[in-house]
Formats: structure tokens, C-alpha cells, sequence
């Protein structure tokens, strides 16, 4: 039977992880090498990677960490954030990622969805939506982390990434994101149902209960969380026990 | 001993170049190449596959005298090779992604796509699935049963001879995720990705 998985998500700037875990046994808090391999020896799943770096001069620092990851960390490994041209794809894959997450430059052009997935194959391609609520049972997408509203509807959007090869779908709640208030399970309900490709839901997760909402009652394919684990609120292994306790199949 | 990764162009093959350095560290020469001489003269070939069933296919064929020799490698040599995904997809004789291609025809039987039952099965099969061991296999050597293994793919191998599967999975029916037939070996799963256990395979791989 396919696991549900488990995602731990790193933010990365300059090449530093923002508000990360603080584990006596790291030796240095903000290097992203060391918070991955920590992850992936407590059970990880996949590992995510989000580079916020806002300057292009310093886009560079994030190839040499997924160099760095990949070569000690054997599950697969995604990245996201800047992701907007071929090349960008190319520089991260050949680094050692398994898979790179598109956001912009989807919502931008969609036709660039199709590009990618022929070229690299849908296995790869992830693509990033956030999505905020416009009305009773109507999101909209929007992109630079919530602040752009581009009035396409969310719903028809996935559907649309998913014709032209997307393989995965990171779904991100912008209401929900940073609330620790639950993923918005209407959303993933409605994005899940009218699309064939896994859902991972994203944005909102405060407690173990969340990441079972997003699964059960959400029907995502996966969960990925940031806070949760980097502050050490809870252990990945926790995260799965606790899941498997409530009959919720996951990798132990 | 001497390993060759054949890089075809076809796909990102890193994940399988860092996974087989690890486990070859100090004990196995590794090449990475698609240079028929050297693939010769290898002891062992690991043939990955990324992408489609057609892509990987025309891929190997671009390169001038590849099919042959890894045919003379693997066929008349009978030497050790371990496909992975689309590299194990690729020893069937035909395969349905994108247009009907005919594929190596080491292994007769075909590469169609996995059967969703309306939607209730989502594709790509991506995640951590367990394997159910089917027959004795030296890739499973210190392999538990129902150990889990990363999968990322939509279509299945199909072998005609059911004697060849070693390990098959569940995802809608029982997908074969693994084969073995004398020096043939290969999995539809990411060892490469499948953390330890999957480093296990590689080094029982490596150990043949």
C-alpha cells in the first residue's frame, strides 16, 4: 500500500536556513545541510527545500547546498523558490534534486508547465499554487507569497497544470499559512477531487491533528510542514507514529 | 572492479551517480559515460531511466553502436546489469508512453500504463510503497520483506514470463517492481532514493 508521506520543509536565504530547528546535536543551526540530514535520518519522506533569497547574485549558494544535500541524503529532494526558466531546472537537477517546484513562472505561463514536464518529465515537476479564498468555495490563485492576486481561479488552474504534465501539485493555503490554525481542507477537498495527480498540502499545520486532517479529511497525498519540526515541537518520527495510531498508513 | 552508469542524456541521473559514489567509496571504480569503449570494459553496467518510455528509448538509440553493445554486454556476455525504471521499463519489447516503441526486447513482454480505476488511483504512483518479495533474489540479500522503496512512475512492466519478477507492489494491482533473470536485474523502484534500504540494494548490486 502507498505511504502517506511526510514533508519537512527548510526556508533558505542567502544560503542560511531562516528559523530553523535548534537541536543540541546540530552543529551549526543555520546550515541546511546538516537540518536535512537530520530530517532524513528521523524518517523524512522527501525533503523540501524553499529558497527565498531575494537578490539574484546570491541564487547561486542554493545549487552548491542541494550539491552538498544530495550527496548525503538519499531520499528524494525538492526545491522551490526562483524556479523560472529551463536552465534554472537544469542547474538544480544536475546539482542532485529530484524535483523542482514551480510557481511563478507557471501562474505566468502555463505553456512553461508543458516545457518542463517534456523535457525533464512529469516525475519532476511539481507545481506550486497558493491559493486564497475569494468567496464560499472559490479560491484564487495568487504568487509572490500571497501579495499578487492574479484572478485566476485555483481550482481550474490545478486542472490545467495537470493537462500540461505537472506531476505533483504543492498546494498552499495563504490564509493559512503561518496560522498554525489547520490547512484549509475545504481547498485541498476541492483541488484533490477535480485532479488526478497527488496533492501535498501545505500552509497552516500547529498540531499532529492538522497533518491528519490534510490526509483524511483533505485527501492529500502527502503533508508538508515547516514550524512544527523546526522548532522542535515535534519529531517527524512522532508525526508518523502518532498517524499511524490513528490508522493512517505511513513509512515507520 | 569496474562500474559504468550509463549516461545517455536522457534524464537527470545525479541522485543515481551520488548513491552508487557512496556505496562505491573506496571499493569499486565508477565511471559515468556512454562511451561504448568503456562500457565494454566494464564489469558491471547500471542502465537509469528518467522521463518517457520513448524519450529513453530514442535517447539510447542517438547514440551510435550504444544498443549494440550494451545488447553484447548483457545478452551475449551475460554480464551483470541492473536497470532502474525507465531502465528496467526498457527491456520489454514494446512500451505504450507517448507512441507505441519498441524497446530492447531483452525481456519479452510490454510497458503499459498502470490502471488508475477511473481516478481512484492516483498517477503518477509516487511515494514510499512497500515490496512483496516473490522469489529468492541476490538484490534482496538482507532485505526484509514489505520493506519500503520510493517509487515515481505511471507505467508498469509487463513480463510475460512471471518466472522473471522478484518483487511486485501495490498500487491498484500488483505492479511488478522488480526483476531478475540470470544476469538481468531491475527495478521499477528508486533505490538511488530509497534511503538505506536502497543503498543496501546497490551495495548487494555491487557485491554480485
Amino acid at each position: 500500500m502507498l505511504k502517506n508521506r511526510i514533508i519537512p520543509c527548510l526556508d533558505v536565504k542567502n544560503g542560511r536556513v531562516v528559523k530553523g530547528i535548534n537541536f543540541v546535536e546540530l552543529k551549526d543551526a543555520g546550515d541546511p545541510v546538516e537540518q536535512a540530514k537530520i530530517y532524513s535520518n528521523g524518517g523524512a519522506d522527501e525533503i523540501c527545500f524553499l529558497d527565498i533569497t531575494a537578490s539574484n547574485e546570491n541564487r547561486d549558494t542554493i545549487i552548491d547546498i542541494v550539491r552538498k544535500t544530495a550527496k548525503e541524503c538519499f531520499v528524494p529532494l525538492t526545491v522551490g523558490g526562483g524556479v523560472r526558466t529551463i536552465q534554472n531546472i537544469t542547474d538544480l537537477l544536475l546539482a542532485g534534486a529530484d524535483k523542482v517546484s514551480i510557481n511563478t513562472a507557471a501562474v505566468k505561463n502555463v505553456e512553461f508547465v508543458k516545457e518542463a514536464s517534456k523535457k525533464f518529465g512529469s516525475q519532476c515537476i511539481v507545481v506550486a499554487i497558493d491559493a486564497k479564498k475569494v468567496s464560499e468555495n472559490k479560491w484564487e490563485v495568487f504568487t509572490h507569497g500571497g501579495r499578487n492576486k492574479t484572478g485566476i481561479d485555483a481550482v481550474e488552474f490545478a486542472k490545467q497544470i495537470e493537462f500540461n504534465g505537472a506531476g505533483e501539485i504543492l498546494l498552499t493555503s495563504m490564509d493559512k499559512d503561518g496560522t498554525k490554525s489547520g490547512y484549509d481542507v475545504d481547498l485541498l477537498k476541492e483541488i484533490t477531487r477535480s485532479t488526478n495527480i497527488p496533492v501535498i498540502a501545505s500552509g497552516g499545520v500547529g498540531t499532529l491533528d492538522h497533518l491528519y486532517d490534510g490526509i483524511v479529511k483533505g485527501g492529500a497525498s502527502a503533508v508538508l510542514a515547516a514550524s512544527i519540526f523546526h522548532y522542535g515541537e515535534y519529531k517527524i518520527k512522532e508525526a508518523k507514529e502518532y498517524l499511524n495510531s490513528k490508522n493512517v498508513s505511513v513509512r515507520l | 572492479m569496474n562500474v559504468t552508469i550509463v549516461d545517455y542524456q536522457s534524464g537527470n541521473i545525479s541522485s543515481v551517480i551520488n548513491s552508487f559514489t557512496e556505496v562505491a567509496k573506496g571499493k569499486v571504480n565508477l565511471e559515468v559515460t556512454s562511451d561504448i569503449k568503456k562500457i565494454n570494459a566494464s564489469d558491471k553496467i547500471v542502465l537509469p531511466g528518467q522521463g518517457s518510455f520513448k524519450s529513453c528509448v530514442d535517447s539510447l538509440n542517438n547514440i551510435n553502436g550504444l544498443v549494440d553493445t550494451l545488447k553484447e554486454f548483457a545478452i551475449t556476455k551475460k554480464k551483470p546489469l541492473l536497470g532502474i525504471c525507465v531502465g528496467l521499463q526498457m527491456f520489454a519489447d514494446i512500451g505504450y508512453e507517448e507512441a507505441e516503441t519498441k524497446g530492447l526486447g531483452w525481456i519479452s513482454g510490454k510497458v503499459s500504463k498502470i490502471d488508475n480505476q477511473n481516478g481512484k488511483f492516483k498517477l503518477p504512483h509516487i511515494g514510499w510503497n512497500e515490496i512483496e518479495i516473490q522469489k529468492e533474489s541476490k538484490l534482496f540479500k538482507d532485505i526484509k520483506n514489505k520493506s519500503h522503496m520510493y517509487f515515481v512512475h505511471s507505467y508498469e512492466f509487463i513480463p510475460d514470463d512471471k518466472s522473471v519478477i522478484s518483487a511486485t507492489t501495490d498500487y491498484s494491482s500488483k505492479i511488478v517492481c522488480s526483476i531478475e533473470k540470470e544476469n538481468l536485474f531491475g527495478t521499477q523502484f528508486h533505490p538511488e532514493k530509497s534511503d538505506k534500504t536502497g543503498l543496501n540494494i546497490i551495495k548487494n548490486f555491487l557485491d554480485l
